[in-house]
């Protein structure tokens, strides 16, 4: 067994290595290594790794094939549709399919998202929520933690939503994501309910007073949608609707 | 149709186009394969354009990388579940080589990029990711975390175990072949 040692400077010296440190800390992760031989040996390490990998590890570089079916693919999504009511189509339909996607979902999506003459914001949400259960359409910021989730949407959003956690509620908060419903952008909130999702949307209200919470079903998801605090709120789940009532008042008592 | 959205197409070509080569990059080491690496980055920019019109615009590159991660777990999630074994960051993995082991036979020896490839590729995937991202896309911590979606102490704790385990590998190879 060969003898290890460990040191609790480590990650400070991997830090001065990295050049994350300020010069008052620089200064001191150096005075420690002067006497310590376990980081003095730790800083070759990550000089001869770093070494290493920067001379012989590879830089993929996009290969012109690439470039020219991106190129082709932003023209076909942008002339085709606004972002949010793309419909899944050609390339784009197959690589949905080699994700894995049953067809059956592909298949109500399309329903949802082509059928005309379905344009109301309850179709929107509805769709939306069809289209977050896609692979690796739910979630941007994966966090429980409201307080990740909600600077997360500063900066990419001209509002401020409401993020609130009711995990100990049984409703634990999943993410974050933008979407878009009535052509413009919205915070969608993920949070699980068993094995279920919901997703709630949210947008400023544009000045509308507040409204009690409406129940109505779409598609067989249940929609419940409000206004309150200037916010117009939308929850959207396959839950039953006893149990996204409960979710829409713990938001409206709590958090 | 929508008349008004060919200008966000120009700039998003203008803002995405230039970190094409960092996109694939990034899809080729988490991916591996070369036609699952193309495939992630055509649809994470796809996904990208869909939410350009909400893109503040201060960190372009970081930004396609999120998405270009994103997508590429999603896909890892669904073709090969296996490959995306959680690892537990509470494991400090702090251990360090003896420093009296001769130096030499750390990592010189067997320098070809066969072996460093190799060794990266062996990487937990959370792991390769954090490497990547700072030795060979040279990002800070708070970029790499900001991409990853995880805390800076994750960055640095991440860091210092695929740096520990490819130093341990290195060693291994050259025992092996010295």
């Amino acid at each position: 067994m060969s003898m290890t040692r460990e040191c609790d400077m480590a990650l400070l010296t991997q830090a001065d290595f990295d050049g994350e440190l300020d010069a008052v800390q620089a200064a001191e992760a150096e005075r420690h290594r002067a006497g310590c031989a376990i980081c003095q040996a730790a800083l070759a390490e990550l000089q001869q790794v770093r070494q290493r990998i920067r001379q012989d590890a590879p830089y993929h570089r996009a290969p012109d094939r690439l470039r020219q079916a991106v190129a082709a693919r932003l023209a076909t999504a942008t002339a085709a549709a606004p972002p949010a009511r793309r419909a899944p189509a050609g390339r784009w339909g197959r690589s949905i399919a080699s994700f894995g996607v049953g067809a059956a979902l592909a298949a109500s999506l399309m329903l949802v998202i082509l059928s005309p003459g379905r344009d109301s914001t309850l179709d929107q949400v509805v769709a939306s929520h069809l289209r977050s259960l896609q692979p690796g359409h739910l979630e941007d910021v994966v966090s429980t933690d409201q307080h990740t989730v909600k600077p997360w949407f500063d900066g990419r959003i001209d509002f401020a939503p409401p993020v609130k956690d009711f995990a100990a509620a049984g409703f634990p908060l999943e993410g974050g994501r933008l979407d878009y419903v009535d052509n413009r952008p919205v915070a969608a909130m993920v949070y699980g309910r068993d094995k279920h999702l919901i997703n709630l949307f949210v947008w400023p209200a544009q000045g509308a007073a507040d409204r009690a919470p409406r129940t109505t079903q779409r598609d067989g998801y249940n929609v419940v949608d409000w206004i309150e605090g200037g916010m117009a709120l939308w929850a959207v789940s396959d839950v039953e609707s006893g149990q996204l009532g409960e979710f829409v008042r713990l938001w409206r008592n709590g958090g | 149709m929508m008349a008004g959205m060919a200008p966000v197409s120009e700039s998003f070509e203008q803002v995405a186009v230039p970190h094409l080569d960092a996109a694939y990059n990034l899809a080729r080491w988490l991916m591996r394969g070369a036609d699952e690496a193309e495939d992630v980055v055509q649809e994470a920019m796809v996904r990208a354009l869909t939410y350009f019109p909400s893109f503040r615009g201060d960190n372009a590159r970081g930004w396609i990388l999120q998405i270009v991660r994103n997508t590429a777990y999603a896909s890892m999630k669904l073709n090969r579940g296996a490959a995306l074994v959680p690892i537990d960051d509470e494991e400090s993995g702090l251990q360090l080589v003896d420093p009296g082991d001769d130096p030499e036979a750390t990592l010189l020896r067997s320098e070809d990029r066969q072996t460093i490839e190799h060794l990266l590729a062996r990487l937990p995937v959370e792991l390769r990711e954090v490497l990547v991202l700072r030795e060979i896309e040279e990002l800070s911590y708070k970029e790499v975390a900001a991409i990853a979606g995880v805390p800076i102490g994750t960055v640095m704790s991440r860091l210092w175990r695929a740096r520990r385990l490819l130093a341990d590998g290195a060693n291994v190879e050259a025992r092996r072949t010295g």
